[in-house]
């Protein structure tokens, strides 16, 4: 990184200004780490498009797991004050994510092997589908603990970790309370966007009476890479992204800037996850010119390459001059979210969306943000508030947003989501 | 009125319940069309009723055959009922007028039991203890499910009783152009529709012309029936060209209330019967289509609701034996979604549909999507059987 070694320069400095007290402290360690990272050998190229996705493990699978191409994600209130039906909940979800996971059916009987006369326990659009890489991850939001209202529905207000609070509010900000905030959340990623929905359409079944669909996003085209082994793909933006995205062949980086450690709570192993459904401005965007576009990015819309460098995964060099004036603008999206100028990293698993056209024609499109981190305060909400001269606002609006705590992996078979939590 | 798949599952349903009466038939069921007991009473219990009390005369009887004689000295309609656990109806009255007294003629067998009078004809009513003791029969598991189909059509009967009733009422409105009473008629009227729907709707030649939304009629075909006087009542206010509407509405449902009568549902019959009208609440009443002019759909919700729970408890005694983790599963579901509707009573009738919000309705359909996984279940419960 060419900011690093050229010590702390002035637009170094500049940035970390503008991340405030907290983003200077981090930035010297994380300064360090991230350099180190990036520098750690890709080893994993990770499994085919079809494969199964292993469900127990350390952590939940579809944070670090390759970034698959499609999502379906969605939120629900719990709408019992019955805390063992909640419970039975998550353990019927814990059976049927790995069931699904692996290929099967969501339920034991199956979508054609039951009765006649009862309705199957599989919703049966993933019959001969493979698993194409399923992930099912769960996570818990701030509601869960303690109602807005102050109601402590399920005794577990004393069980919410300090990191899992409501996310301030920024600069620019249109959120929907409609489609915002939830008590749990699914996150589903597949490689066939049938087998995300049928996912996420079985788990809701199971909620039947205890659960209510809040709102849900259908996402594709993964717009990050999380993986070395993975290209980098495009957002709707027409722009490379994620190509300076944590990955999960870095582990001492995820361990510092993804993964709980140290709480010596049920959320060691976990980590948080922040959705941003962020809608952008398509048509002024379309016709803006190719310099507008570059300058506001950072980087070359063909090549990916930061500007000022000839390669995609060239470094950014933020001290690099073109014509007396600096190569990344200071205002450009890359100068303000980069980890130099941030402070921090977040570990990014966002999405595109089209959800059609709005009233008057234009496209409703945009990126539906997700990003997993040790902590939102040192890690969206940081880097989030180092946007706020962000060039590119002027092209997107924030319209959603949530914040959920999804505990570690499943550990075996008699393990169940929110397990620790609950007991 | 439902979609056009809903309608050939009517017509099968339509040709299966050919069937089941010709087997009633040959066994000598009962068919009564006012009461729910088959011997002779020896008693004749007297219930007084008003718009604040229900005074039963007797609250412990031996097992047998009894007669109420109920007597409405309130203002308003009234209905009573016997109820076994889970507001399973034993026998019931419907529409009883004030100053009018009516018979009801059941047989208990020994257990615990409620009376209930609703005056208004909604909610809980006003409800007071029964006991009979004696002895207590106990069915195979075959002679409760034959039982069922017996009770439920006992059911279905005191529905078409009142729905001939009211619609005579309602139309004789209409065609006087008293534009105010046959508003405050329709929803009353279609209260006992919605009861029975899928009986109902099992007559598909009927079905359309009675209960048919503008726009489902093919080409050169005529809008008619409920929603076609409930479109003049409300849009225009102006009825004066409805009198052939209402003359064949009324022809109408007396065919079906006398085809009606004839069936007897088979238990798969009733469980997929009671699962199809809280499909009907999903897709007709909480989005607001039904009664798209009047706007009264939470009566039919109402009604769908208090027909799909009284198919279910026909089974009930079955159910308790073969599945009781289901019974108490879905008594929760009935009574959790009750509760939901009940936050939207306006004295003896409902909030408008377009007065509630999004979240209310949510609310609503959340109830009915858990009671529906619940209900659904019945099906296989009994097949398996």
């Amino acid at each position: 990184m060419g900011a690093e070694q050229g010590g702390l320069s002035r637009r170094r400095f500049f940035g970390l200004a503008g991340a405030g007290t907290a983003g200077v402290l981090a930035a010297g360690a994380a300064g360090g780490v991230i350099g180190r990272a990036t520098a750690e050998e890709p080893t994993s190229s990770g499994p085919s498009a079809s494969d199964a996705v292993d469900f127990e493990g350390t952590h939940q699978a579809g944070i670090v797991t390759p970034a698959q191409d499609r999502l379906h994600f969605v939120a629900f209130d719990v709408t019992t004050d019955d805390r063992d039906a909640l419970v039975e909940v998550l353990q019927a979800w814990t059976a049927a994510a790995r069931r699904m996971t692996a290929g099967q059916d969501a339920g034991p009987v199956g979508a054609v092997a039951g009765s006649e006369y009862a309705p199957p326990d599989d919703t049966g659009e993933a019959i001969d589908l493979p698993p194409a890489g399923l992930t099912i991850t769960v996570g818990f939001g701030p509601t869960l603990f303690t109602t807005a209202d102050g109601a402590d529905r399920f005794g577990l207000a004393d069980r919410r970790p300090d990191a899992l609070t409501e996310l301030p509010a920024f600069p620019g900000d249109g959120l929907d309370p409609a489609r915002s905030g939830g008590d749990l959340c699914v996150q589903a990623c597949a490689n066939d966007p049938q087998v995300a929905v049928h996912a996420v359409r079985n788990l809701s079944r199971l909620g039947a009476g205890v659960l209510s669909v809040r709102w849900s996003q259908l996402g594709f085209g993964r717009t990050s890479s999380t993986s070395s082994g993975q290209s980098t793909p495009r957002n709707l933006f027409g722009f490379k992204d994620g190509t300076d995205n944590l990955k999960a062949e870095q582990p001492e980086t995820l361990d510092r800037f993804v993964w709980v450690s140290g709480t010596n709570s049920w959320m060691d192993g976990g980590s948080y996850l922040v959705s941003r459904r962020i809608r952008m401005r398509i048509e002024p965007w379309d016709t803006s010119t190719l310099v507008e576009q570059e300058q506001t990015i950072g980087r070359a819309k063909g090549s990916g390459a930061p500007l000022g460098q000839r390669d995609e995964f060239d470094p950014v060099d933020f001290t690099k001059q073109v014509d007396g004036e600096f190569a990344v603008p200071e205002t450009s999206h890359v100068f303000l979210a980069h980890p130099t100028n941030s402070g921090t990293a977040i570990l990014r698993r966002g999405y595109s969306f089209v959800d059609g056209s709005d009233g008057l024609g234009r496209l409703d499109a945009g990126l539906f943000f997700l990003c997993y981190q040790s902590d939102p305060a040192t890690g969206f909400t940081q880097v989030q508030r180092n946007l706020r001269l962000d060039k590119m606002n002027e092209y997107v609006q924030h319209t959603s947003s949530a914040v959920f705590a999804c505990p570690p992996g499943i550990t075996g078979p008699d393990d169940w989501f929110g397990r620790a939590l609950f007991s | 009125m439902s979609t056009p798949l809903r309608k050939s599952l009517g017509n099968a349903l339509a040709a299966t319940s050919l069937a089941a009466v010709t087997l009633l038939a040959a066994c000598g069921g009962a068919t009564d069309s006012s009461a729910g007991g088959t011997g002779e009473a020896s008693d004749d219990i007297a219930v007084a009723a008003s718009d604040d009390t229900c005074d039963v005369a007797a609250s412990e009887l031996e097992a047998g055959t009894h007669q109420f004689t109920v007597t409405n000295s309130g203002s308003k309609v009234t209905e009573f009922y016997v109820y076994a656990e889970g507001d399973r109806v034993m026998a019931e009255v419907e529409n009883i007028a004030p100053g009018v007294a009516r018979d009801l003629l059941v047989e208990l067998p020994a257990g615990d039991y409620e009376t209930v009078c609703k005056p208004g004809m909604v909610g809980d009513g006003i409800r007071n203890d029964l006991v009979v003791s004696g002895e207590a029969v106990t069915l195979s598991e075959d002679e409760n499910l034959q039982q069922a189909g017996v009770d439920y059509q006992r059911y279905v009967q005191s529905q078409t009783g009142a729905l001939l009733e009211q619609t005579t009422a309602f139309t004789d409105a209409v065609k006087a152009g008293d534009v105010a009473t046959a508003q405050a008629l329709f929803p009353v009227a279609r209260t006992y529709w919605e009861r029975i729907e899928p009986v109902a709707e099992s007559f598909g030649d009927l079905d359309p012309l009675i209960d048919g939304r503008e726009g489902d009629q093919a080409e050169g075909e005529d809008f008619t029936g409920f929603h076609r006087i409930e479109q003049a009542l409300w849009e225009t206010g102006d009825v004066s060209d409805m009198g052939p509407y209402a003359d064949d509405l009324l022809a109408n449902v007396q065919e079906i209330v006398a085809r009606a009568n004839e069936v007897t549902l088979d238990p798969l019959q009733l469980a997929n019967g009671a699962k199809a009208l809280l499909d009907e609440i999903a897709t007709g009443k909480i989005t607001g289509e039904e009664d798209r002019y009047s706007h009264t759909d939470l009566w039919d919700f109402a009604a769908n609701l208090e027909g799909s729970e009284a198919a279910v408890q026909a089974l009930r005694p079955f159910l308790e034996e073969a599945d009781p983790d289901l019974v108490a599963e879905i008594d929760a579901r009935f009574a959790a979604t009750e509760a939901e509707l009940e936050q939207y009573r306006v004295g003896d009738g409902w909030a408008l549909h377009d007065t509630l919000t999004e979240d209310q309705l949510r609310g609503l359909s959340d109830s009915i999507t858990a009671l529906s996984e619940s209900v659904s279940q019945v099906a296989a419960v009994v097949a398996d059987q």
